[in-house]
């Protein structure tokens, strides 16, 4: 048991660790925003609310469906993102010459709405939702006791951030959403739906959103108030990570997560605002982001 | 930038101020008669609300610039001013002064750092300075944390006037409210609030003629941050409470509800957006959560198709400025 | 004829408005925590408590007409108390009853007390509304911090759990159940490692559950409720605090969190409650009637407290003959001992503590439970004078004289 700067060792990795697994929160949720503003111009504050849904959507298909976690894990993004597609439809495709901050109030009216609703039938005592069997128990690493669960979570996210990250940047498909959003109507001209493209890809930022959701079900509490509290905070990594920039957005949320578990070592008092302090000062020397490009 | 505040335009000369007038005419009278009829702590409160709409609108229809965290004025100045009038004991005039002094200087140091930046990066750094300012709020002894400021005293106005008695207390608030009201239409129709159109309607070009606009936008910040700040005081007087709740985001997402409800851009639009959603939330205290379901339906209805506002629509129907 | 119809019609009129006239018309307004944490605790139960004790009151008989309004303060006290101001000033609401969260109810204490109306606090828990901010208009029904630090933390301790660790939730609430169950752990002896606050209404404990564990203490105080002591014991069970040999005392813990957490991670959860639904024959019977309107819930001691404090009440009232003047009531109701089916007799102390025995409870493990809702045992019983923090300790100005 040694000690840095004066803080046991246990302590200091114990909160990294922590640091490290809502981390991988905020890489998952400000991956799908990042996809989406990215590709589409569009701010989703949605997308609390649609995280949210998506522990929703899992405690639902449990206690309904006797559907359990695994499955559930692959279900839940894909209902989720098919509300996703309907919202684009409905609404987004309506405002989409508009000024960014109309689509930054609409969406924010439709996380009312769907909180809103979500409270009036659910309450806000929050529903019980388990770890799966197989996750449970954990081990003992000597310096904390680390749920399998949350070390599942870690590895999980970093898995799909990756798989994310290589489907836009590194493959055919990917390098059509990118052209698209440079160049609309050249990219129509080689005979690409542009329109289906984009509702696909709003769609499939909304799934990592209800992804998410499912992993946060057993370690969070499912309440239809976990989206409002955690999408500023992921607002805020965005932005810090570029809008826009994939790779940023993943490596923010990581480190950011890791960020706020030493400070709430070294500084414990600040741990909630230094994300914001951190967003200020990037935005001033860079205003694009650490790994953005300039609009 | 330019197709929010298109919105708000409407087509009309400075010489037919008439309509304005009428509207002032109206909203005076109405505010001598209204505490007969209706309960005069809710048109206190909607008078409140009306201001942080009108400083809001300032920045957003006549700047062009949306700040998403217009609560850390309106909320921090009420901390400020319950604080004074409770503990340091001060006047109520002082405990106003105090207050909206507090977000002025809160809306200068903003203001430098959220002004360099345009559009969508200005809305998030606003955004995350008032989240910022609300986890310290949370942690501050002197707030009071989620209790708040409880039982501050409301004293008397200039050691004669007891604000404890309602009317009175509702004579200081419409005076107030009303000053604000006529000085925010003063300074949008100066040279000042010139310029400031003109920046909203292409900065590019109001630089190549030679103006400094980020001075001219600071100054706009920071005279928008002091009137929610005048708001956010004069309310911790009428409810003897200074809390939370004023300083969360949801509190910055409702001044914009307000304003585009009413209509952004107008001069009575934010007022009577203010009072309808006050009343609306009034009556449906009972429903319990349906008020977030029905403060997102507006929203979304009023992005979509009604951009304009009840006032803004108004308008531009009847070709008068209001 | 048409004379004589509508002199008949004045005289019908006539007869129905003299009739009236006799009635004492009474407005209880039930304001608590509709939709969130709390709301199981209290909200919309509350209201069917309050009913059903206007039912069973039968006003009528006694020429009173009772109406019933309610409202959701939502934990904030602008709310709670711009609410109350309403109520009082507008819709001439005679009584507020319940308020769960503390620093809304010290918030509406003040404008009943400033109105001359009456609050009946039963869902509230700081033992400072019957301390330096008590209330000639308040009565402190069912529960305080000060019987939940002495019940809980004095048997704990005797056990020998003497070294604490507190996670408190940040208001009024949680810093006075902190502080009362403080100086009982320091009076038998015991010592207070460390405390950390957290916000109301916290999604993740990970990190205060982290200093927690480092503290070594043998138990961990949960100063805080509803949805915050449910998470703090769902993610300690995750942390393997119980397994790592620290023990959770959760300070406040109805039965309604029990339902959420599931037996098997609250099991032998110590507690202390003033009434649980399967006490006795009358309490079960309550909760069938409860349960017509609460389908698949089980009543909390919040709930069955608001039932008890209406039925006081408007005995107060019918024997005043008169709601109007709210400190004459609540005399009147500290003159008059309580007599309920579900706290059984009682009575109100000068400075607004409703005085009954309190009970320590354990939660079942999960194969003992044989039936839904079957989930405490009960332990000892702690009766009505050693229950409450004796009036000389209480530094409320009413008293001190």
């Amino acid at each position: 048991m040694f000690e840095v700067f004066g803080i046991p060792s246990q302590a200091l990795f114990g909160q990294l660790l922590l640091g490290l697994i809502n981390g991988s929160f905020y890489a998952l949720l400000s991956l799908g925003l990042a996809v989406i503003f990215g590709m589409l111009n569009i701010i989703n504050f949605t997308h609390g609310a649609q995280y949210m849904m998506g522990a929703f959507a899992a405690f639902l298909l449990l206690r309904y469906a006797g559907i359990g976690y695994w499955p559930a894990l692959v279900i839940v993004p894909i209902i989720v993102g098919a509300t996703g597609v309907v919202v684009e439809r409905l609404f987004l495709r309506r405002i989409q010459k508009l000024d960014h901050l109309y689509g930054l109030i609409l969406t924010f009216g439709l996380a009312l709405i769907i909180e809103g609703l979500f409270r009036n039938y659910y309450g806000s005592s929050g529903q019980p939702y388990g770890v799966p069997e197989s996750l449970q128990g954990g081990r003992n690493l000597g310096f904390m006791f680390l749920p399998n669960y949350r070390a599942w979570v870690i590895a999980f996210s970093l898995v799909v951030c990756f798989a994310t990250w290589f489907a836009i940047e590194r493959t055919r498909l990917g390098s059509y959403l990118r052209a698209a959003t440079e160049n609309p109507a050249l990219v129509r001209a080689f005979g690409i739906n542009v329109p289906r493209m984009v509702t696909l890809t709003y769609g499939f930022g909304v799934g990592l959103a209800g992804l998410a959701g499912v992993m946060a079900a057993p370690i969070y509490n499912v309440s239809p108030q976990m989206g409002s509290d955690i999408i500023i905070v992921v607002f805020a990594v965005v932005v810090i990570g570029g809008m826009g920039s994939i790779m940023g957005a993943i490596i923010t949320g990581f480190a950011l997560g890791i960020v706020e578990g030493l400070t709430k070592v070294f500084f414990p008092e600040a741990s909630n605002t230094v994300i914001f302090v951190i967003m200020i000062i990037v935005l001033l020397i860079r205003p694009a982001g650490l790994f953005g490009r300039s609009a | 930038m330019a197709t929010l505040a298109n919105a708000a335009t409407t087509p009309a000369r400075r010489e037919t101020a008439w309509s304005l007038a009428i509207a002032g005419a109206a909203l005076v009278i109405f505010l001598i008669a209204a505490p007969f009829v209706l309960y005069p702590v809710f048109i206190m409160k909607a008078l409140c609300f009306a201001l942080f709409a009108c400083a809001f609108n300032l920045l957003i229809g006549y700047v062009g610039l949306v700040s998403f965290g217009h609560a850390l004025y309106f909320g921090w100045a009420g901390y400020l001013a319950a604080h004074a009038a409770k503990v340091w004991g001060v006047a109520p005039e002082f405990a106003v002064l105090i207050g909206t002094v507090t977000g002025m200087g809160l809306g200068l140091i903003a203001g430098v750092v959220a002004i360099r930046r345009q559009g969508i990066y200005f809305a998030m750094i606003t955004l995350a300075l008032a989240q910022m300012m609300y986890l310290v709020a949370l942690r501050v002894k002197m707030t009071g944390g989620e209790d708040g400021i409880q039982g501050v005293p409301r004293g008397r106005l200039f050691g004669a006037f007891d604000l404890g008695n309602e009317m009175t207390m509702y004579a200081f608030v419409a005076v107030v409210a009303l000053a604000a009201f006529f000085l925010i239409y003063r300074i949008i129709n100066s040279p000042f609030g010139e310029v400031l159109k003109a920046i909203r309607e292409n900065e590019q070009r109001a630089v190549s003629l030679g103006y400094k606009t980020d001075d001219y936008k600071l100054v706009a910040f920071v005279l928008s941050a002091t009137l929610a700040g005048l708001a956010g005081s004069v309310k911790a007087l009428v409810f003897q409470l200074a809390s939370l709740t004023d300083v969360h985001w949801t509190m910055s997402g409702e001044v914009v509800l307000m304003t585009l409800v009413g209509g952004l851009g107008t001069i009575f639009g934010p007022i009577v957006g203010a009072f309808l959603i006050v009343a609306m939330e009034n009556y449906l205290a009972p429903f319990g959560q349906w008020v977030l379901v029905i403060q997102g339906a507006v929203f979304v209805i009023c992005v979509l198709s009604f951009r304009r506002g009840i006032i803004g629509e108004l308008a531009a129907r009847l070709r008068v400025r209001l | 004829m048409r004379l004589a119809a509508s002199l008949a019609f004045a005289a019908a009129a006539l007869i129905g408005t003299a009739a009236q006239a006799e009635d004492i018309n009474v407005k209880l307004g039930v304001l608590s925590d509709m939709s969130s944490l709390y709301a199981d605790i209290g909200g919309p139960g509350s209201v069917v408590a309050a009913k059903m004790a206007v039912e069973d009151f039968n006003p009528a008989a006694h020429g009173i007409k009772v109406e019933i309004v309610s409202a959701d303060h939502q934990n904030k006290p602008d709310v709670g108390s711009s609410i109350a101001r309403q109520w009082f000033d507008v819709d001439h609401v005679d009584a507020i009853l319940d308020v769960p969260t503390s620093s809304v109810a010290l918030a509406v204490s003040d404008v009943a007390r400033e109105k001359n109306k009456v609050f009946l606090i039963s869902g509230a828990a700081s033992s400072d509304l019957t301390g330096p901010k008590c209330s000639p208009n308040s009565v402190h029904w069912t529960y305080d911090t000060w019987m939940l630090a002495h019940g809980t933390g004095g048997a704990l301790v005797k056990t020998g759990g003497d070294r604490w660790f507190f996670l408190t939730a940040d208001y009024a609430f949680g810093h006075a159940l902190e502080r009362d169950t403080t100086s009982v752990v320091q009076a038998a002896g015991g010592k207070v490692l460390g405390a950390v606050d957290h916000p109301l209404n916290t999604q993740d404990f990970s990190s205060f559950l982290l200093q927690a564990q480092a503290s070594k203490a043998k138990v961990i105080g949960l100063a805080n409720a509803g949805g915050d002591t449910i998470n703090s014991i769902k993610q300690g069970a995750e942390f393997g605090i119980t397994a790592g040999g620290q023990q959770f005392a959760g300070l406040l813990v109805f039965v309604t969190d029990v339902q959420a957490l599931g037996l098997k991670t609250a099991q032998g959860l110590v507690l202390t409650e003033t009434w649980y639904w399967d006490m006795n024959d009358a309490n079960r019977a309550w909760t069938k009637r409860w349960q017509a309107e609460r389908q698949g819930k089980f009543p909390s001691m919040v709930q069955a407290g608001v039932y008890s404090a209406t039925l006081h009440y408007l005995k107060a009232v019918a024997a005043l003959k008169s709601a109007a003047d709210g400190k004459a009531v609540v005399n009147q109701m500290k003159a008059i001992p309580t007599d309920d089916p579900l706290f059984g007799k009682g009575y109100i102390r000068t400075d607004g503590r409703k005085i009954h025995p309190a009970y320590l409870f354990q939660v079942k493990k999960p194969e003992e439970s044989k039936y839904p809702g079957d989930n405490y045992t009960l332990r000892a019983t702690i009766p009505a004078e050693e229950a409450f923090r004796p009036i000389k300790d209480d530094n409320c100005p009413m008293v001190t004289n």
